[in-house]
C-alpha cells in the first residue's frame, strides 16, 4: 500500500476525569478530503489539537509520511478556530496571511519581500486582494474566515487541518472555501476539516470520519455515510429521513 | 505578650472584634463577586477609594470613618462607570479598563495624598495608614463602623440571597424574569465598596483585594452550593482576620494588614491541597489512577490481539 | 540638571514598560503585569537580605525569580480551577504582604520604607551616582534602567515575529514549532527586570501605570502592532515629562503625577482618537443616520 499521509495510533486525550478523546486509530491516503463529523461535544476539535500536539495526551503515536509529527512540522497547515483570536489586535490583513510563513522562517529572519509577495498571491487566491492593508477588525466573518484560509495557503503545506472553517461565513464564501479546498485535493494534498452540517457532507467530502469519543467509522463517504452509521455516532439524536437531494434530512 | 494578655486587653479586644467581623463581611460579599467573575473589581474599588478618601479629607478637614465612606462610594461609583464606558465605548478589553483606571486613581490619589502631606495638616492626618492599614490608629467609633456596616453587609445578603445567586448564576434569565439587573450590579458593586471602606483601615488600599478574593475562592474547593459557599467563605475570612490580628499584636512591630492577608493564603493552600474532590491531592491522586486504568485496559486489549 | 536626570529617569521606565505593556494589552494579560509589580517585593527584600547590600544585579535576579514563581503560580491555580483573574489577587497579594512584613520584620536592617515601596523616590535618583574609575557617570538609575530598556528593545526587536504570532493566535505558533511557553515566561521575566530596576527610583505604581496605560493610549491610536509600540513610547516619554513639571507645579509626588499625565493622555485619545475615538465614532453614526434619514 501507499504510504499514509496521516497515520494515527491510539490517540488518548482525557482533560479532567474522563477521556474526550478515546483510543482512536485509523490512517488517511494522500489526497484526499476529509470531513470530521460527530454530535457536540465529541472531541472533533480536540482531535485535531492532539494531533498536533496542541493538548496533552495520554498516550498515541502519530506519523505523517512515515516520518514523526516534530519532523514534518512545515508540511503541516492549520487553521483554528475562527473565534480563537482577538480580532481586534492591531494587525491588518496581508500581515496576517505573513505569519503563515513564519514557521519556514526559522528562528532569526525576518518576513520580507518575498513573504510579502507569497502573501499578496495568497490573499488573491481566497478573493481577498484588495482589502490587504485593511485592519482586520473591520473585516466580515466571512472575509476573516478568508484571511485565515489564505495564511493556511501560505504555509504551503501538503496536510491540512482545518477547525470549523465554515462556520459564520456567508454562502458566497463558503462556496469559495470548498472550492479551494478541492483545488487543493487536487494538487495531492490532504485536507482534514471538522464540519457539522451534515446536509453537505456528501457533497464536500470524498472521506469521511464519525466519531464520538471513539471512532465509529471511517472511509470513502457514499460508504460511511449511511443512516446505519449515523444513527450510532449521534445515539437517538437523530431523526433521518430519505431525501431525495441529499440522501439525507435531518431533524 | 502572650496570649492571655491579649485576649485580657480591652483595646486588642475591640481590635480583634473588628476585624472579625470584616473578614465575615468581605468574605460572604467576597464568594458573589468570585461567582460573578468580578474577583479584580475589588482590588480596582480598593485602590480607587484612596483619592475619594483623600477628597472627602480635603474638603471637611477631619479624619472621620463616615466621611471617608462617601467620599470612597463615589469614587468607587466612579471607577464603575469608568470601567464599563472604557469597555463599551471603545476596543479596550475589561482587564485593561481595570487596569487603567486602577493605576490612574491610584495615582491621582497619591498625588492628593502627598498634597496633603505637604500641607499645614502635615502627616497628623495619618491618612498614609490607609495604604497598608493600621490597626492601632482604630479607636472605638471605627470599630463600631465597621460592625455596623458588616451587620448591614451580612443582612442584605441574606435578604436578597436569591436575586443575588440568579444574578450571579445567569444575569440573561434574571433579567427577563423582571428582576432590575442593571440595578442589582450597581447594588453589589456598592456592597463591595463599603467592604472596601471598612476594610483599608485595618488592611490597607493595597491588599483589601485578598480579603474579597481569597476566603471565597478557598470555599469554593469544598463545596457545590452556594449557600455552604457563602457561609464558608465568612467563615474563612473570619479565621483570617483573627488569627492575622492575634499573630501581629503577639509580634512587636509587624501590621496587621498583611497579616491578615498572610493567613487567609494559609488557609487557601490548605483548601488547595486537602479539599475531597477539587483539591490537588484528590485530583493528583484520579489522574494517576486514571492512566493506570488507561495503560491497563491498553495492554489487555493488546493481549486479546496477539493471543 | 537634577531635572534632566529624574526626568530621563522616568522617561526611561516609562519607555520599557510601554514596550512590554503592548503585549500585555493585546493578550489581555494586563493584570499580570499588574501583579508582577506587586509581587517582586518580597524577591528584592530577601535579595538585600541575603547579601547585605542594595546592588542591583542581586536583585534583579531575585525579582525575577519571584517573577516568575508568580506567573507559574497563576497558572498552577487556574488549571487547578480557579478563575484567572482570582488567581492573579491571590498570588499578588500574598506575596506583596510576605514582602511587607520581611520589611518590617527587618526594618532596621532595611532603609526603605512603606510608602517608598508604592510611590519610589525618584527625587533622590540624581544624587545616587555611579563612579567607573573614579570617574562620576552620572544617576546609577539612569544605567539600570537605561540597560533594562535597550534589552528590552533588542529582544522585542530580534523576536518580533515569535512575539506577535505568539500574542495573536497561540495555537498556530504552537503548531509551527514556536515554544509557545519559552516567549511567554520570556515576557514575563522582562517585566519582573523592568519592575525591580524601575521599583527602586519610582515605586510600585509608577510601574503599573506605565506598563498599562501608554500601552492602551497606543492600542487605541494604532492600527499595527509595531506602530502600537513605537506610539506607546512616545506617550510613556510624554507623561514622564509633562507629570515631573506638573509635580513640581503641585508639589505632589513625581510618580504619582506621571501616572496622572499618562491617565489624561489616554482620555484624549479615549476621546479623540482619529480611527477609535468616541468623538469621531459618534460623528461616523451621525453621518450615516443622516445618510440614510
Amino acid at each position: 500500500m501507499e504510504q499514509a499521509a496521516l497515520k494515527v495510533e491510539d490517540l488518548t486525550i482525557a482533560y479532567h476525569k474522563k477521556p474526550v478523546v478515546e483510543d482512536v486509530s485509523f490512517e488517511v491516503p494522500e489526497g484526499n478530503l476529509i470531513g470530521i463529523i460527530g454530535p457536540n461535544g465529541a472531541g472533533k476539535s480536540t482531535l485535531i489539537k492532539g494531533i498536533l500536539e496542541l493538548v496533552p495526551k495520554l498516550s498515541g503515536d502519530i506519523t505523517i509520511k512515515g516520518a514523526t509529527y516534530k519532523s514534518m512540522r512545515k508540511s503541516i497547515g492549520y487553521v483554528p478556530q475562527r473565534e480563537s483570536v482577538d480580532w481586534d489586535f492591531p494587525t491588518n490583513a496581508l500581515d496576517v496571511v505573513m505569519m503563515g510563513r513564519y514557521g519556514h522562517l526559522g528562528w532569526l529572519k525576518r518576513p520580507g519581500k518575498s513573504e510579502k509577495q507569497k502573501a499578496m498571491e495568497c490573499l488573491d487566491k481566497v478573493g481577498m486582494a484588495e482589502y490587504a492593508n485593511r485592519q482586520i477588525s473591520q473585516l466580515s466573518g466571512g472575509q476573516q474566515q478568508r484571511i485565515f484560509l489564505a495564511r493556511a495557503l501560505a504555509q504551503e503545506a501538503d496536510i491540512y487541518f482545518m477547525d470549523e472553517p465554515f462556520v459564520g461565513v456567508d454562502a458566497a464564501t463558503e462556496k469559495a472555501i470548498i472550492q479551494l479546498l478541492m483545488d487543493l485535493k487536487e494538487k495531492g494534498k490532504t485536507v482534514l476539516v471538522v464540519h457539522h452540517d451534515l446536509s453537505t457532507v456528501k457533497e464536500y467530502f470524498d472521506w469521511t470520519m464519525l466519531l464520538n469519543k471513539r471512532l465509529m467509522k471511517i472511509g470513502p463517504t457514499q460508504e460511511v455515510f449511511i443512516p446505519e452509521y449515523l444513527q450510532e455516532t449521534y445515539g437517538g439524536r437523530l431523526a433521518i429521513l430519505p431525501d431525495t437531494k441529499s440522501g439525507l434530512l435531518l431533524k | 505578650m502572650n496570649l492571655l494578655d491579649i485576649m485580657t486587653d480591652p483595646n486588642t479586644r475591640w481590635i480583634l472584634l473588628g476585624t472579625m467581623f470584616l473578614g465575615l463581611s468581605s468574605g460572604v460579599i467576597g464568594s458573589f463577586a468570585y461567582l460573578r467573575k468580578q474577583s479584580l473589581l475589588g482590588d480596582t474599588l480598593a485602590h480607587a477609594a484612596l483619592p475619594g478618601i483623600c477628597i472627602a479629607f480635603m474638603l471637611t478637614g477631619v479624619k472621620s470613618t463616615s466621611f471617608f465612606l462617601i467620599g470612597a462610594a463615589l469614587a468607587g461609583l466612579a471607577a464603575v462607570f469608568l470601567i464599563s464606558v472604557l469597555t463599551r465605548y471603545s476596543k479596550i478589553k475589561q482587564d485593561a479598563a481595570l487596569g487603567i483606571v486602577l493605576s490612574s486613581f491610584f495615582g491621582f490619589g497619591i498625588v492628593m495624598l502627598t498634597q496633603i502631606q505637604q500641607s499645614e495638616y502635615g502627616n497628623q492626618s495619618g491618612l498614609d495608614t490607609f495604604l497598608f492599614g493600621q490597626t492601632a490608629s482604630m479607636v472605638m467609633s471605627d470599630v463600631y463602623m465597621m460592625m455596623a456596616v458588616s451587620f448591614i453587609l451580612i443582612f442584605t445578603c441574606t435578604l436578597f440571597f436569591k436575586e443575588f445567586k440568579l444574578l450571579s448564576f445567569d444575569p440573561g434569565f434574571a433579567k427577563g424574569m423582571g428582576l432590575p439587573v442593571v440595578f442589582l450590579d450597581y447594588f453589589i458593586m456598592m456592597l463591595i465598596v463599603a467592604a472596601v471602606v471598612i476594610g483599608i483601615q485595618a488592611v490597607g488600599v493595597v491588599l483589601m483585594a485578598s480579603l474579597l478574593i481569597t476566603p471565597a475562592v478557598s470555599a469554593r474547593y469544598w463545596t457545590e452550593r452556594l449557600h455552604i459557599m457563602v457561609i464558608l467563605s465568612g467563615i474563612f475570612g473570619m479565621l483570617s482576620g483573627v488569627s492575622g490580628t492575634l499573630i501581629s499584636t503577639s509580634v512587636n512591630n509587624l501590621p496587621t494588614g498583611p497579616l491578615i492577608v498572610l493567613s487567609a493564603t494559609a488557609w487557601f493552600f490548605f483548601s488547595l491541597l486537602f479539599a475531597p474532590k477539587r483539591g490537588v491531592l484528590s485530583s493528583v491522586w484520579r489522574r494517576v489512577s486514571l492512566k493506570k486504568n488507561h495503560s491497563l485496559e491498553q495492554e489487555r486489549r493488546k493481549g486479546r490481539y496477539t493471543s | 540638571m537634577n531635572d534632566f536626570w529624574i526626568i530621563l529617569v522616568g522617561a526611561l521606565v516609562a519607555g520599557s514598560c510601554s514596550v512590554l505593556g503592548c503585549f500585555l494589552i493585546v493578550r489581555k494579560m494586563t493584570l499580570i503585569g499588574d501583579a508582577i509589580s506587586h509581587s517582586v517585593l518580597p524577591g528584592i527584600v530577601l535579595a538585600f537580605l541575603l547579601t547585605g547590600t542594595r546592588d542591583s544585579v542581586p536583585m534583579l535576579v531575585g525579582a525575577a525569580a519571584l517573577g516568575l514563581l508568580t506567573v507559574f503560580l497563576i497558572q498552577l491555580f487556574q488549571s487547578s480551577g480557579v478563575q484567572a483573574d482570582a488567581a492573579i489577587g491571590i498570588v499578588f497579594t500574598s506575596l506583596f504582604a510576605a514582602g511587607i512584613v520581611l520589611v518590617s520584620l527587618y526594618t532596621q536592617q532595611i532603609d526603605f520604607d512603606l510608602e517608598h515601596v508604592l510611590y519610589g523616590e525618584i527625587a533622590y535618583t540624581p544624587w545616587n551616582t555611579l563612579t567607573i574609575g573614579g570617574i562620576e557617570a552620572g544617576p546609577k538609575a539612569v544605567w539600570i534602567v537605561g540597560s533594562c530598556f535597550i534589552l528590552n528593545l533588542i529582544l522585542i526587536f530580534v523576536f518580533f515575529k515569535q512575539f506577535k504570532l505568539v500574542s495573536f493566535d497561540p495555537a498556530l505558533a504552537a503548531a509551527m514549532g514556536i515554544p509557545v511557553l519559552l516567549f511567554h515566561y520570556v515576557l514575563m521575566s522582562l517585566i519582573s527586570m523592568t519592575t525591580v530596576a524601575s521599583f527602586d527610583s519610582v515605586g510600585s505604581i509608577l510601574v503599573v501605570g506605565m506598563l498599562i496605560i501608554p500601552a492602551a493610549t497606543a492600542y487605541l491610536l494604532s492600527d499595527r502592532l509595531s506602530g502600537m509600540i513605537k506610539v506607546s513610547i512616545v506617550v510613556g516619554v510624554l507623561s514622564s515629562v509633562i507629570g515631573y513639571y506638573s509635580a513640581t507645579i503641585l508639589d505632589a509626588s513625581i510618580s504619582g503625577c506621571m501616572v496622572g499625565s499618562a491617565a489624561s493622555l489616554f482620555c484624549l485619545a479615549f476621546l479623540f482618537s482619529p480611527t477609535h475615538g468616541l468623538v469621531s465614532r459618534l460623528l461616523k453614526r451621525r453621518k450615516s443616520k443622516e445618510r440614510y434619514a
